[in-house]
């Protein structure tokens, strides 16, 4: 396994990619390595770190209607 | 987590797999119902695809080995059924006629609310950027998400809400990988748009283009 040394410009292009878990072992450690030696690229990878958890939560949850509980356990009820 | 130990459903009495998947859709439901929401924006919708998710869950509760799948069998089953249901109504129509109304959104394909934001000499104390994302309730993001046309709000559900990898998308959609890839820049360059847009008509932040704080630090 070669390491690269990849610019700022290639760290920011596989950002997204990278967060997503969809870079290879060998490319994510690239950029695991270029991120603890860059402050600007690390804070901009931190920030986009959170508001994809903010999104995630938030994307992720409403409070059900007391109307669409009684509709699930009327369901159950029924089998 | 304790009792990780599998169970299998089909060795169980009827009762017992009724209560156990009871419980369990019960447990889940707001975030079935939330993430239902996020992809119909519609509550109607939403709780009828709930329904019908539940539905389909328990009349093939038999395929399922291992309880300790049952949540993402169940988000897989909810996802199925939108997409589903989206096709069943046609609204590839409007899903095209979303994506070109998307096209005429004015924000620049790689909008990065990190480069409004960042002031890079502020190292050591709270930065402008980390301020605006922990401002950020629950619903500034689910009003952004819901300002987007359906194709880019649903990968974003499927791929940031509920971690798909880009290739489950994939299948799901009937589109290819390079489809979601492209999807999804585009759908966060929305979203950051939006919640940019929000804040700045709440009067948290200066109009876009007023300068902002766009000084190239986000190269």
């Amino acid at each position: 396994m070669t390491e690269r040394e990849l610019s700022c410009e290639e760290v920011l292009e596989q950002l997204f990619t990278y967060l997503d878990g969809e870079i290879d072992a060998a490319g994510s450690a690239d950029i695991d390595r270029h991120l603890e030696r860059c402050r600007d690229c690390y804070t901009r990878a931190e920030f986009e770190k959170k508001l994809r958890l903010k999104t995630e939560q938030a994307g992720g949850f409403a409070p059900a209607p007391e109307r669409l509980r009684a509709r699930i356990r009327g369901l159950l009820d029924r089998y | 987590m304790s009792g990780k130990a599998s169970r299998r459903i089909g060795k169980q009495d009827q009762a017992e797999r009724k209560q156990r998947f009871e419980e369990e859709v019960l447990r889940l439901m707001d975030r079935l119902y939330g993430t239902a929401l996020r992809l119909t924006r519609n509550t109607d919708d939403a709780e009828d695809i709930v329904a019908e998710a539940v539905s389909k869950a328990w009349s093939r509760l038999d395929e399922l080995d291992d309880l300790d799948c049952l949540p993402g069998w169940l988000f897989r089953i909810l996802n199925n059924v939108f997409v589903s249901e989206w096709r069943k109504r046609q609204t590839r129509q409007r899903y095209w006629e979303d994506a070109k109304q998307a096209g005429d959104i004015d924000a620049p394909e790689d909008f990065s609310l990190f480069q409004k934001l960042h002031q890079p000499f502020l190292l050591w104390w709270g930065t402008p950027e980390d301020a605006f994302v922990n401002d950020l309730l629950h619903e500034d993001i689910q009003r952004a998400l819901d300002s987007l046309p359906d194709e880019y709000r649903v990968v974003i559900v499927l791929v940031e809400v509920q971690g798909y990898t880009y290739s489950e998308a994939s299948r799901l959609l009937e589109v290819p990988t390079g489809t979601i890839r492209s999807r999804l820049s585009r759908a966060r360059s929305l979203l950051q748009k939006a919640l940019w847009t929000q804040a700045c008509a709440a009067g948290l932040r200066s109009e876009p283009g007023d300068s902002g704080h766009d000084n190239g630090a986000g190269k």
